[in-house]
């Protein structure tokens, strides 16, 4: 059994256009320790999807059907006492914007040190000295001192490691970082990585890192799900993802990321945008926009399997590698025609049928 | 409008930009107007057709640089030179006459496109604000620019909210393209996208400047960004740069140090990417109180020790941070003593050198000596400052003289370590502080 197992979820929102399907039948697992990342383009239903492991969906949305197991409870069957008492205890989120993510309003010791009391049973200044540690331990120069400052005194990359020590403070066993380093500097980001990296080590802490970012999967992650229109389209070990894509729109979006020492003189794109998630293509959500696409693609619905046996993806089977597009099901015509070069270090992907 | 040969479309020169920093009635009363250096002595030309990328970190005035240089913000100092005419004391008319030639992208499609207006409307405003056209010449020159963005011309008659990020940012592109402009600043107009998109925006940039020859000064954060659009690039810090050349210069050694680490923070696609990287300590000084001598002093991997002393880099880099605390007046000694069972004044600075890494011996007996002299005075005094003259004792030319840009094997930097005076040959490995930790 996995840590934390999502099965079929379906997060629905009723808006006045019409009813936002945000997640549609995703299914993934998340083992202890382990580093798993979600990537794709916004509108993919990345962070709904975190949102509803938190049970922090609101009006107008509901999560229609599925289950979301952690170590063995569903959590959507929880009452709200239950789940307050798992959020931010077992499992904790930080979120992109930390500005936003602390109260301007109590200093940053405060806050922290209200969490560590909501779940621990502590003294006021065992909380204190606890947080001291934690902010120490999140590099945080003379912790002693900035316990007393208000979240607008620290710059960005600092308020990112306040949020990282709180959400650290109850030993979580899973953390939800939604794009943690995208409002932060390239050296910032380097900052906040290499403590993230740190502090999951040390406490064996899994972590469920959302991004836009391929840069950063490729460094932090041990296995990936891409998400495309509320689906994963293909779930792998890093490596594969990386060297060996078999979906057209993972091809897609590696080959739309400008490298430095490339020698394009034209980036490659993935035509047109995200589909409308009220309105979604027929068939394939990604056929209008794929350079590889058929007839077929347009009627049915290609199910998430294994690239190599074209058998239903097994949740179970972590290193498998699935993805769902018709040529791994054997009902497209033609097949994927690209090639994956990796020069020296340094792999590129191109795509023969892009723009 | 004639210009000779050798003068580049843009110029600029000597650009300054400060502001008043805000401060409190009795700093005013007595006279105590602290500025901010956003802009601090900034020169760069370019070509007909060209692209010159800036980069750098938040906070290091690329922004204000575009602005300033567009006379959006009247500058403290300097001068900009289009075609050679000096604009840095236009009137007003002349002003809008020049922003024909040069005009604008923001980051933000969002906030920048007035939310109320058809997108006709967006394009039109600036057709007759410089009476270029009315009625249906006007309307027909919307449509093509609207087809020449990658947009349908049937979009004409929506409002903002009905586009997609990506799609108003290309409603943005046309509006700066209504006017035939020779130049346009793009600050940062592709962050703010989904990497497909970011890539199809950078096509079109890229196509406009080869079918109408526009210059750009492209402004970015994302060095693999500006790599991939840029002729020349030029890499900012603290209002001042760093270091320019062309991407392949920039991203070959030698490096400015500040390129270096930029360069090996971003990133890598790539899971078998095994490269060491380096990480800078803390985030960008204010630019209300910029360090002495060379800006990037405080956080450089490779900061040259002074003459007079021994000093292995790292052991070095850590002294710099004590020293400067130290002079600073900045060192938190009551927060460590509270900390500790034993508060003795050895006891104390101990724990002091241990929180900066620096250690419990120095290898040089005499920097030693000073350092511990200092460090004791330091912790006696407490809370009251003292004088240690412990800056001057470990003074280095990269923290008491400015480096001056200077040409390089490709390119140019504002760098000590390139400086014959100064020994040490450049491009030499130094540790980085993060292996040390």
């Amino acid at each position: 059994m996995a840590m934390l197992e999502v099965e079929d979820l379906n997060v629905r929102f009723y808006t006045e256009e019409g009813v936002v399907k945000a997640t549609n039948d995703l299914s993934y697992q998340i083992e202890a320790g382990e580093r798993f990342g979600v990537v794709g383009e916004s509108g993919a239903g990345k962070s709904v999807t975190s949102l509803a492991v938190m049970r922090l969906i609101d009006e107008p949305g509901v999560v229609e059907s599925g289950s979301i197991r952690f170590k063995g409870r569903d959590l959507l069957e929880l009452s709200r006492e239950e789940m307050r008492e798992i959020r931010g205890d077992e499992i904790s989120m930080i979120f992109q914007d930390a500005g936003t993510a602390l109260n301007p309003a109590y200093t940053v010791g405060e806050q922290i040190a209200e969490a560590v009391r909501l779940h621990k049973e502590m003294s006021e200044a065992a909380a204190r000295e606890r947080t001291v540690e934690l902010l120490d331990s999140v590099g945080i120069p003379d912790p002693a001192e900035r316990y007393d400052e208000y979240p607008h005194q620290f710059s960005g990359g600092m308020q990112q490691r306040a949020v990282i020590a709180m959400a650290l403070s109850c030993d979580p066993d899973l953390i939800i970082a939604d794009e943690p380093t995208t409002a932060l500097d390239v050296t910032i980001e380097a900052q906040i990585l290499e403590l993230l990296e740190e502090v999951t080590e040390e406490f064996d802490t899994a972590i469920q890192l959302i991004t836009h970012d391929l840069g950063v999967i490729a460094e932090f992650c041990d296995r990936v799900m891409v998400m495309y229109a509320g689906r994963a389209v293909e779930t792998a070990p890093v490596e594969n993802i990386y060297y060996d894509p078999e979906h057209p729109y993972t091809v897609g979006l590696m080959s739309s990321i400008p490298r430095i020492g490339d020698e394009r003189d034209r980036l490659d794109t993935i035509p047109g945008r995200m589909p409308d998630l009220v309105e979604m293509p027929s068939g394939c959500t990604f056929h209008p926009r794929c350079p590889y696409a058929e007839e077929a693609c347009t009627r049915t619905e290609p199910p998430l399997v294994d690239v190599a046996s074209g058998d239903p993806a097994d949740p179970d089977a972590h290193l498998q590698h699935a993805a769902a597009c018709l040529a791994h099901t054997g009902d497209l015509q033609g097949s994927l025609d690209y090639t994956v070069t990796v020069d020296g270090e340094e792999p590129a992907v191109r795509g023969d049928g892009g723009e | 409008m004639a210009v000779s040969s050798d003068e580049p479309l843009i110029r600029v020169e000597g650009l300054k930009k400060y502001y008043d920093s805000e401060t409190g009635f009795f700093s005013r009363l007595l006279g105590e107007q602290r500025k901010v250096k956003a802009v601090d002595g900034v020169s760069f030309e370019i070509g007909e057709g060209e692209t010159l990328g800036l980069v750098g970190e938040s906070g290091c005035g690329k922004s204000t640089t575009g602005r300033t240089l567009l006379q959006l913000e009247q500058p403290t100092e300097g001068s900009v030179y289009y075609r050679g005419r000096d604009i840095t004391n236009l009137d007003g008319e002349e002003l809008r006459e020049l922003r024909k030639e040069m005009q604008i992208i923001f980051q933000n499609p969002q906030s920048s496109l007035n939310p109320r207006l058809t997108v006709n409307d967006i394009i039109g405003e600036a057709l007759d604000i410089h009476g270029m056209a009315s009625g249906s010449s006007r309307d027909r020159q919307i449509k093509e620019l609207l087809e020449r963005v990658g947009l349908n011309a049937s979009h004409a008659n929506r409002y903002p909210n009905e586009f997609s990020g990506g799609q108003l940012q290309r409603v943005g592109i046309a509006r700066a393209l209504a006017v035939d402009p020779d130049f346009i600043v793009c600050d940062e107009p592709v962050s703010a996208l989904d990497v497909s998109v970011q890539a199809q925006i950078l096509n079109l940039l890229m196509d406009l400047q080869e079918e109408f020859g526009i210059s750009y000064l492209f402004i970015a954060h994302d060095l693999s960004v500006v790599e991939h659009i840029a002729d020349q690039i030029a890499v900012m810090y603290l209002g001042e740069i760093a270091e320019t050349g062309t991407p392949e210069e920039l991203f070959s050694p030698p490096q400015h140090p500040y390129t270096e680490a930029l360069l090996s923070a971003i990133p890598e696609p790539d899971p078998g990417w095994e490269a060491e990287r380096i990480i800078l300590e803390g985030s960008v000084p204010s630019p209300v109180d910029p360090p002495s001598g060379c800006k990037f002093h405080t956080r450089c991997p490779r900061v040259i020790p002074p003459e007079e002393f021994s000093l292995e880099q790292a052991e070095w880099r850590a002294v710099l941070d004590l020293t400067t605390r130290i002079a600073g007046d900045d060192l938190s000694v009551e927060a460590v003593e509270t900390g500790l069972d034993d508060t003795s004044v050895g006891n104390v600075a101990g724990a002091l050198r241990e929180e900066h890494g620096v250690p419990e011996r120095l290898s040089d007996p005499e920097a030693e000596q000073l350092l511990s002299e200092a460090l004791r005075a330091t912790v006696e005094a407490a809370p009251e400052p003292v004088d240690t003259g412990i800056a001057e004792a470990f003074a280095s030319p990269c923290t008491t003289a400015r480096p001056e840009l200077q040409s390089i094997d490709g390119g140019a930097a504002a760098c000590h370590l390139f400086d014959e005076r100064y020994a040490d040959p450049p491009g030499a490995p130094a540790p980085t502080r993060g292996a040390e930790d």
